[in-house]
């Protein structure tokens, strides 16, 4: 753990990917409870494997472009990260509308847009000239190379999802309390939704540069579900689940660096870990409030 | 003298969910006018078509034939007057959130942008949980509640929406005898300022307090009265509590008869 510190005095990007960590902590910290409340934890991993089709178009239009922009080159980075976000709130409001109205077998469609997302994704960087690697870094993380110009656009993410659930938040529980009620009161449930839903699918953008799509979704339930068993009200729930998101996001990192645990690994086990002593202490301190 | 507006006014309303829609409806030639202090209570098996009748008033299923009128206008544009209380199953128990959070969100209406409900927003909640002797409870957790505690908690919310009008769907469901008298008794006081209906397959629940008895299996058609009840509750003043004919004279079964018409329908 000391030696983290000591790296991190010459290494620029230890300290970027600390921060990152504590934003992406921030952001699932804030939408987790209202994911787990409203059950949609399943509908969440969708979105973020819809992602992985916006990462592969954007790989693939980099290559083909007249004038090719090279992987490493500063705007491919903001060029996949684009690809990833609208990706990612189109399938954000396809699934809104689509767990709103259909009347097909939701968890059918939403399974088969899972990995339709994925499927895409991957033939697209296949069928990418040259590169094909790069797809492996957004599956799975790569904390270690978070820049400072991905840490700015996390900021952003984190001001828009901040902000908009200050905006949103009665709209939000009053449809995880009872979304017949919240019609009747004059609430457009599927917008409503569609909100949320895209709310997710910027907090799966911001995790996807911290432990990567393919593990969002625990970090988007666990750590919720832990603050879920201590305190009762929605409000408390986002303080106490961020404050669980940020420690989760960062202590993991510090405490494995220099091993070959790899970070993602290390977070997503350390958040089931929480979890699961929370479960046991909930058991044996006979808390059930 | 000026007539008093009907509160809801359902005339020869056919609804059937698709695909089959009015081919196999669910609701047939209902024909029913529910005026002020009313306290109707509708039975009937399930299936009978009892929350679709609920759902028709509240403006949410469209019938394919016939017009529903509430407070003199179309449901939907008059949603706001009307309290619907679900059967207390329907609050999500796991959900984060205190018995003022459910009932606050009577108020989601009238303030549903930002973080928190305004002081004036609180104190009605509150004064509606005191109508339904709640108050008490207002932080405990909507999980730890009973099923009688928690319908209460949704009468609240109604009340809260400055409801003009109570809907219930089998307020009883769930709910234990002791808790079953009580609810009658707050549903007795509210009835003193609003119209009240209700929906159960509980017939023992019906029994007390009501001035019209409906039932209703796809067709909506009347129940005896019952002499014994009528002596201890007072039947309501002539006319006010009888069912007016249906304008177009429908046959006797197609509307509602008051308690005390004492007549079995064909």
């Amino acid at each position: 753990m000391i030696e983290f510190f000591r790296a991190m005095e010459v290494n620029s990007l230890l300290k970027s990917g600390l921060v990152a960590g504590v934003l992406a902590g921030v952001a699932c910290g804030v939408v987790g409870p209202y994911v787990i409340t409203r059950r949609i934890v399943f509908l969440s991993g969708a979105i973020a494997h819809m992602a992985v089709g916006g990462i592969g178009a954007a790989v693939f239009l980099c290559a083909i472009l007249p004038q090719p922009i090279g992987p490493l080159h500063p705007a491919h980075r903001t060029m996949v990260f684009a690809g990833a976000t609208l990706a990612a709130l189109a399938g954000a409001v396809v699934i809104g509308y689509v767990h709103q109205r259909a009347a097909e077998r939701m968890d059918t469609l939403i399974g088969a847009l899972w990995a339709i997302g994925m499927a895409l994704g991957i033939l697209l960087v296949k069928f990418t000239p040259g590169y094909q690697t790069e797809l492996m870094s957004y599956l799975f993380g790569n904390i270690a190379l978070i820049s400072w110009g991905d840490v700015r656009l996390m900021l952003v993410l984190d001001a828009i999802i901040l902000a908009a659930v200050l905006v949103f938040h009665k709209r939000l529980l009053a449809i995880c309390l009872d979304q017949e009620q919240a019609e009747l009161q004059g609430i457009s449930v599927l917008w409503t939704n569609i909100v949320l839903l895209c709310l997710v699918a910027l907090t799966v953008i911001c995790l996807t540069q911290v432990v990567g799509l393919i593990l969002v979704i625990a970090l988007l339930s666990l750590p919720a579900a832990t603050a879920a068993h201590h305190v009762t009200r929605m409000t408390s729930l986002c303080v106490v689940s961020t404050l669980l998101c940020v420690a989760l996001t960062t202590l993991p990192r510090i405490a494995v660096y220099g091993t070959r645990i790899d970070p993602q690994s290390a977070i997503v086990l350390a958040a089931a870990g929480v979890y699961l002593l929370s479960v046991l202490a909930r058991r044996f301190l006979g808390r059930f409030r | 003298m000026t007539e008093t507006p009907l509160v809801v006014e359902l005339r020869d309303v056919t609804f059937g969910y698709p695909p089959e829609g009015a081919i196999q409806p669910v609701l047939e030639d209902v024909s029913l006018v529910i005026e002020p202090r009313e306290f109707l209570g509708v039975i009937g098996p399930n299936g009978g078509g009892k929350t679709t009748l609920l759902r028709v008033i509240l403006g949410l299923l469209a019938p394919q034939r016939g017009s529903v009128t509430v407070f003199g206008r179309a449901p939907v544009a008059v949603r706001s007057r009307i309290g619907y209380v679900p059967q207390h199953a329907h609050v999500d128990p796991s959900v984060p959130a205190n018995v003022l959070d459910v009932v606050l969100t009577g108020r989601l209406g009238r303030s549903s942008w930002g973080l928190r409900y305004g002081r004036d927003h609180v104190a009605i909640a509150l004064a509606a949980l005191d109508q339904t002797e709640m108050a008490s409870l207002a932080h405990r957790r909507i999980g730890t509640l009973s099923g009688g505690q928690r319908q209460r908690v949704l009468i609240a919310r109604a009340l809260a929406a400055d409801a003009e009008l109570l809907l219930l769907d089998e307020p009883t469901a769930g709910v234990d005898p002791h808790m079953e008298r009580g609810l009658t008794d707050l549903l007795h006081r509210l009835n003193e300022r609003l119209p009240i209906v209700f929906v159960s397959h509980d017939v023992s629940f019906v029994s007390t307090h009501l001035k019209r008895v409906a039932c209703l299996n796809r067709r909506l058609t009347c129940h005896p009265a019952d002499t014994k009840r009528s002596a201890r509750f007072p039947i309501p003043a002539a006319g006010r509590g009888a069912c007016r004919a249906s304008p177009r004279g429908r046959t006797p079964h197609d509307r509602v008869l008051p308690r005390d018409g004492g007549q079995f329908a064909a």
